[in-house]
């Protein structure tokens, strides 16, 4: 008996009853369009959380003032309460295991540009700070270490800065006030989105920080920076370079030793990868959680296969009767709930991608609809049916001919 | 050179509970190719057990049976199935044609388990329905049939594998005395003609007189046989 004949006679006894095929197909459609949608939007978080540690860029430490404790930061007593412009030149040049280090004077400024003026956050840093993130200067140059040691006044500008100041004028050597100050615009960063915490990375001006210290914001120190950012070597040498870091730093301030750090290193890497960590369980659960209607929707169809078994004993008598072998029954019953599924898992596949793609556009998450999901869901159905149709179509093909033509 | 039906102290026991229950007890029979035989006897008499057994539905608890010359209480299920396909056709009391299908696909189901080609069951079906005088009916329903159509269409059904064996439990037992006359001279035909040996169980004196042979039977034991 060919398969294409099977699946014809499964399709027509499946149509004899509409009403309860739609019924039982209806857990498989649930469960594969709540599989689709949930690991679409599972994965889509997932990418989005990728998306933004590569904006960020690899191997980063992050080193903040004041002394980590549980009750967040506190400045340390006694030896410079703060990090300096000199403690960054010194991780950068001294610390083993450490590429690049780059110190951060932010602060939020208005920017005047003929008749328009924009509120962003204008940071100090140094040329390394570019090689950290990974952003390249997209127009334009960035500015240098002689930059740095004159205290220059030129500006490097985000897109979003360039967009609202410029429009489509071409912002490369044009000045720019800051609190009244004019600077140089010399370069334009490529675009690098938003960062992990939402903000629009493009939102910035990038400037010497000393000339931040000396002529933008002023500092209670002299030397005094917000932070500094690290590269380390490679993702394998960044535990090392946390522990030379502290070690160089407790030396250059003079901490002797049993006392606190006035200074907290900061793995973002690693923080960040517990943030795509908790997106992939999150993924994971929500995608189990829809597993299970898929489920549900199998044992639905066991029930339904089981029902049918014992209304058509008759016919599977009369068929035994001619000829069929039990293989013959197996076969029908296994092809038709399978036939059963797989219907329903086509039908859930386009609804979940509908249901995702509403998602997407209504909570305005990113979604991910991979191919390889589809196929899952497609391959997951059918093994449905063919798990929970086994049982019954079984049961069918071992039933004895004269009892079940005896059956009324 | 044994008989074409050699059953030899055939043997079946029902149990039930604790009880058991002797539906048939130690039948000894020989039938030869070509014969026509009506088996009769009171109800509950062990006829229609006889006749499964007989057609490979059942399997005796006890005793030989060489159809063909073959043993077949040793077969599996499978090579049983087989030679109901082959060897056997069935018609029933109550005609078992499948409600959901046509006439047609009724009489062709036989040649979807013995890999017939799709192209010859068609026109393998069409044949046999134009045998029993219901080639016009073909797309019809069983419900759209009279119970004598239907029948006809059973043994169409039953001849579709050219069988050597036809069995038939109470063939008239649904049908009038001028559609069991039809059905009886049917079946005349197939033996006379064709050749195909007949089994055939009936309550009725006048059905009987179409066979050409008479078993009874009586608690499970063949008590005569002319
Ligand atoms: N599956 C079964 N389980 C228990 N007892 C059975 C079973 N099948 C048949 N019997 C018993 O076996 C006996 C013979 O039954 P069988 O059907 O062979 O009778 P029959 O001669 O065909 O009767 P009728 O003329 O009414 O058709 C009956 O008493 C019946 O109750
Ligand atoms: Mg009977």
């Amino acid at each position: 008996m060919n398969t294409i004949a099977t699946v014809k006679i499964a399709v027509n006894a499946l149509s004899i009853n509409k009403m309860r095929s739609g019924l039982t197909m209806l857990g498989i459609i649930i469960g594969v369009a709540a599989v689709i949608a949930m690991i679409s939007v599972g994965s889509g978080a997932r990418e989005q959380v990728s998306k933004q540690i590569a904006s960020i860029g690899s191997n980063l430490l992050m080193i903040l003032p004041g002394a980590a404790t549980s009750g967040g930061l506190r400045m340390g007593f006694g030896s410079t309460p703060t990090l300096t412009f000199d403690d960054a030149k010194a991780i950068g040049t001294e610390a083993p295991d450490v590429a690049y280090a780059a110190p951060l004077l932010p602060g939020t400024a208005q920017v005047v540009y003929g008749n328009q003026n924009w509120s962003t956050v204008i940071t100090g840093t140094t040329p390394s700070f570019f090689d950290i993130r990974d952003w390249p200067v997209e127009s334009g140059v960035a500015f240098t270490q002689r930059d740095v040691d004159g205290a220059t006044k030129v500006a490097l500008i985000g897109k979003t800065v360039k967009e609202n100041l410029f429009g489509d004028e071409d912002p490369l050597g044009k000045i720019i006030r800051i609190k009244k100050i004019p600077f140089k615009v010399i370069g334009i960063l490529s675009r690098k989105g938003q960062s992990p915490l939402g903000q629009d990375q493009d939102d910035s001006i990038y400037i010497p920080v000393t000339t931040a210290q000396k002529k933008l914001f002023g500092t209670t120190f002299p030397g005094m920076v917000r932070m500094i950012t690290v590269k380390a070597n490679s993702s394998s040498a960044l535990k090392d370079a946390e522990k030379n870091i502290t070690a160089l730093l407790r030396q250059r301030h003079h901490i002797p030793a049993g006392r606190e750090d006035d200074f907290s290193v900061r793995n973002l890497t690693e923080i960040l990868a517990a943030t795509e960590q908790a997106a992939k369980i999150m993924s994971i659960l929500l995608g189990s959680i829809a597993s299970v209607s898929l489920i549900v929707g199998g044992i639905g169809i066991m029930n339904i296969m089981l029902v049918s078994v014992t209304e058509r004993t008759r016919e599977i008598g009369i068929r035994m009767a001619v000829g069929a072998r039990g293989w013959d029954i197996l076969m029908q019953f296994l092809i038709e709930a399978v036939v059963l599924a797989v219907i329903g898992g086509c039908i859930g596949i386009m609804l979940g991608i509908a249901g995702s793609w509403l998602i997407s556009h209504f909570a305005g998450w990113e979604i991910a609809i991979s191919p390889m999901t589809i196929l899952l869901s497609f391959g997951f159905s059918a093994a449905v049916g063919v798990f929970f149709g086994f049982y019954p179509a079984r049961k069918a093909s071992l039933l004895a001919p004269v009892e079940c033509l005896r059956y009324e | 050179m044994p008989s074409f039906i050699e059953v030899e102290n055939l043997v079946k026991i029902y149990r039930m509970g604790n009880v058991d229950f002797h539906a048939v007890r130690g039948v000894s029979l020989a039938i030869d190719e070509g014969e026509f035989v009506a088996v009769m006897g009171a109800s509950g008499s062990g006829k229609s057990t006889f006749m499964n057994i007989i057609g490979c539905l059942d399997k005796p608890t006890a005793g030989n049976y060489l159809l063909d010359g073959q043993e077949v209480a040793s077969l599996s299920k499978d090579k049983l199935a087989g030679i109901r396909n082959k060897k056997i056709g069935f018609v029933f009391q109550s005609f078992n044609l499948l409600q959901r299908m046509s006439a047609l696909q009724n009489v062709e189901l036989p040649l979807l388990y013995n890999g017939s080609p799709v192209k010859d069951r068609k026109i393998r079906a069409l044949a046999a329905l134009k045998s029993v005088g219901l080639e016009d009916r073909a797309y019809h329903r069983p419900s759209q049939l009279s119970g004598g159509q239907q029948q006809r269409v059973a043994i169409a059904r039953a001849l579709i594998n050219n069988p050597s064996l036809i069995l038939a439990d109470e063939p008239t037992g649904n049908l009038d005395s001028q559609t069991s006359i039809e059905i009886m001279t049917l079946f005349k035909r197939l033996n006379k003609e064709h050749g195909i040996t007949i089994v055939m169980v009936t309550h009725e004196p006048d059905i009987a007189a179409y066979a050409d042979r008479h078993v009874y039977f009586k608690d499970g034991k063949v008590v005569k046989d002319e």
